[in-house]
């Protein structure tokens, strides 16, 4: 066989450069949309990269439900410090004491809907043209059918029946004033893709990624983690479990999985042999069948 | 054990109930690239539909509106992973918007799948989708012949379709075409080999797919390097710095290599190649790198580099295949935004050659309109000069998009005859 050839996560590495610098070039004021997971944290990596010998041009934008890990919180503050880049934080408790949004209210109330409204309102006081994510088409079903560059409305919402045509590698950023793109480099990665990215890069990634001692709490077919944000329902009684997450999301939501993988080693031989979707622990995917579709349309990651 | 695993991107073409989505489920499902709560919930719609057993097509449906209309709406891709290679599919839908999803679909594809039902055999979608998988020199086309359950496994079914496949494909370029008889609905031949066709030969769909011989698709000869950006990091490690970003088209790029620059036709010579983990001895399609040459010349996004004895075609005027892909028809000599690799163009469509009748693929010269979904030949006319080599050489140097800018849209889509 010739020697020309890419391995697959090579070129799916040079495809997500692709995307980040096309980004930068057509662009005024694009940033990375920051959450302390591991997609975000890959696609940070990537820009490093893509830019190098240049700092990573973008700042890291977090919207903050105030719902966190801590270490989420810290992994996050420790990068920005190594990569000398600028962070913008959006605040759903800002959005909640200005009147903004309103909290979910009765059993299984979350601030996962809340966020869009943050994240619009910090798109917008920014000015930011284009808000890269790390969103996979493999995730879910109405993000299968995402492009790379996907135009947003002057009110920040999608309509995935009337997409721009994405042809080779011509990507058509084009937009008038008010509205916005989500770009998404890694849209052809798996989640398996990521995890032998991560482990191939040896990229450093929040420690809730390994398993480790927790109490939790057995809800929704998964152990949602014990915080102070979490009210115990009848018949429901904290364990202490030896668990790792799989996605991470806010605190009161995100579900871990039994395990005993605590090295990338471990992890991606794990999640190779993994039978349920890593969303499937995510309470807020659950709500309805088009739940995912639903948010994305109203401008949700 | 996947480091040396390559991607294929593929397509799917067929008609409306060909059994697109069915095979698509059944290839996901058979190498259990599906997972069990993705199972669970299409067992739970497929009983509440009242189908009998799984309906694995349920399993590519995306859209709120698709599931209630039982269609494809759009270009959707899906994931899976053997051993051998990780493929990307590009699912298309089969009805009314065909052409313009199916273009889409197919200009990153290595291989086209084109379905036929074995009891109507080659009908005019057909000739459609092979026109278009030619047209978009797809360099490998796999001819499933589908519902071979509904035709008692008949080899000679099987033979009909592919007399009938070839006696018009003839015509078209494409390089590579293969036949596969399937069940898509039982798995015959999809990912295991059938049990009710020792007739067929062959290899089984996944199989094929997996042993397609990909790496010589990639032009090796023509070097073609289109700036992406430019890095000047100013810092005190890289004071000096100036390094071309892009990704490279075709061919190979080493240090010391004489190149021109395009379109100023200033000549240099490349000093490093660079990446963040260090300099390159080469870099080759579709490698991200940065450029970096012995002279201090002004170059710019949209510029290309290229070896000196070797350079694309620098014009203003283009012709191309166009594909137009928007309900707004194109308006006579309005202007467009035309975009050509990293390099973007006002331009005026000057003249329309010939339109195809997509059902007769016959060229007609006497409509010349150009609606969605219309495939014809035109004359281009850019304000400055684009660098383009013909799509048959270089699907990435060959290819330009149209953008309306009253509307921002991707309104067409074109390949360089």
């Amino acid at each position: 066989m010739s020697k020309y050839y890419l391995n697959y996560l090579d070129e799916l590495e040079s495809e997500a450069i692709f995307v980040l610098r096309e980004v930068w070039a057509q662009f005024q004021n694009p940033v990375i949309l920051f959450s302390g997971g591991k997609d975000s944290i890959v696609v940070t990596h990537l820009a490093r990269k893509a830019f190098y010998p240049s700092k990573i041009p973008f700042s890291l934008m977090h919207v903050d439900t105030g719902h966190n890990f801590p270490e989420t919180i810290q992994f996050r503050d420790n990068l920005i410090k190594e990569l000398g880049v600028n962070l913008i934080v959006g605040s759903v408790q800002d959005s909640i004491d200005e009147g903004r949004v309103a909290e979910e209210r009765g059993k299984g109330a979350t601030r996962n809907a809340l966020q869009i409204t943050t994240l619009l309102d910090a798109i917008e006081a920014s000015k930011v043209d284009c808000a890269i994510g790390g969103g996979r088409r493999d995730e879910e079903k109405a993000r299968a059918k995402e492009r790379f560059f996907s135009h947003r409305d002057d009110f920040g919402q999608w309509d995935p029946k009337n997409q721009r045509p994405e042809l080779w590698n011509i990507f058509n950023g084009k937009h008038f004033e008010g509205e916005h793109f989500r770009a998404f480099p890694i849209s052809n990665w798996t989640e398996m893709d990521v995890w032998n990215y991560i482990k191939r890069e040896n990229i450093a990634i929040p420690s809730l990624y390994f398993a480790h001692q927790r109490e939790v709490v057995w809800r929704n077919e998964s152990w949602i983690p014990n915080s102070e944000f979490l009210k115990l329902e009848e018949n429901e009684k904290i364990h202490i479990k030896k668990i790792r997450f799989r996605t991470l999301g806010d605190i009161t939501i995100t579900g871990g999985i039994e395990s005993d993988a605590d090295t990338l080693e471990k992890i991606a031989l794990e999640v190779s042999a993994m039978r349920q979707t890593e969303r499937g622990n995510r309470s807020d995917d659950k709500r309805s069948e088009t739940a995912m579709e639903d948010r994305k349309r109203q401008g949700y990651f | 054990m996947l480091d040396n695993n390559q991607l294929l991107r593929f397509t799917t073409a067929g008609s409306v109930d060909d059994g697109k989505s069915t095979l698509i489920g059944r290839l996901l499902y058979d190498s259990k690239s599906i997972f069990e709560d993705q199972l669970e919930a299409i067992e739970n719609t497929s009983k509440k539909k009242g189908h009998e057993g799984v309906d694995l097509a349920l399993f590519t449906d995306g859209l709120r509106d698709e599931r209630e209309q039982g269609i494809t709406i759009d270009v959707a891709y899906r994931y899976f992973t053997t051993p051998k290679r990780k493929f990307i599919i590009a699912d298309t839908p089969g009805h009314i918007q065909y052409t313009r999803n199916m273009v889409t679909g197919a200009s990153t594809a290595n291989a086209a799948i084109i379905l036929v039902d074995a009891r109507h055999g080659v009908i005019e979608q057909t000739k459609r989708h092979a026109f278009i998988a030619s047209l978009l020199q797809i360099p490998h086309v796999i001819v499933c012949v589908n519902k071979m359950d509904l035709v008692e496994y008949s080899e000679e079914a099987y033979n009909t379709v592919i007399d009938q496949f070839e006696k018009f494909s003839s015509k078209f370029l494409v390089k590579d075409i293969r036949f596969i008889p399937i069940s898509a609905l039982d798995g015959d031949n999809v990912v295991n080999r059938s049990e009710n066709m020792d007739w067929y030969l062959g290899a089984p769909l996944l199989h094929t797919l997996e042993t397609l011989h990909i790496s010589s698709d990639i032009n090796k000869i023509d070097a073609r390097f289109p700036v992406q950006t430019v890095l000047r990091p100013q810092n005190d490690s890289h004071r000096d710095y100036r390094g071309y970003a892009g990704r490279v088209s075709s061919g190979v790029f080493r240090p010391g290599d004489e190149v021109t620059i395009l379109p100023s036709g200033f000549t240099s010579k490349i000093k490093t190649i660079d990446t963040f983990e260090g300099e390159l001895e080469e870099a080759f399609a579709p490698m991200s790198v940065s450029i970096t040459l012995t002279d201090d010349i002004d170059i710019s996004r949209g510029d290309m580099i290229v070896r000196s004895n070797n350079k694309a075609k620098v014009t203003q005027d283009v012709e191309v295949m166009l594909c137009w892909l928007h309900n707004n028809p194109a308006k006579p000599r309005a202007k467009y935004t035309i975009k050509h690799t990293s390099n973007e163009q006002k331009a005026m469509i000057k003249e329309v050659v010939y339109k195809y009748d997509i059902n007769t693929l016959e060229r007609k010269t006497d409509d010349k309109d150009l609606g969605m979904n219309d495939i014809s030949k035109v004359k281009i006319r850019t304000t400055k000069p684009l660098m383009i080599d013909s799509y048959r050489e270089n699907r990435i140097t060959g290819s330009i998009i149209l953008v309306d800018d009253s509307t921002n849209e991707t309104v067409a889509a074109g390949m360089v005859v």
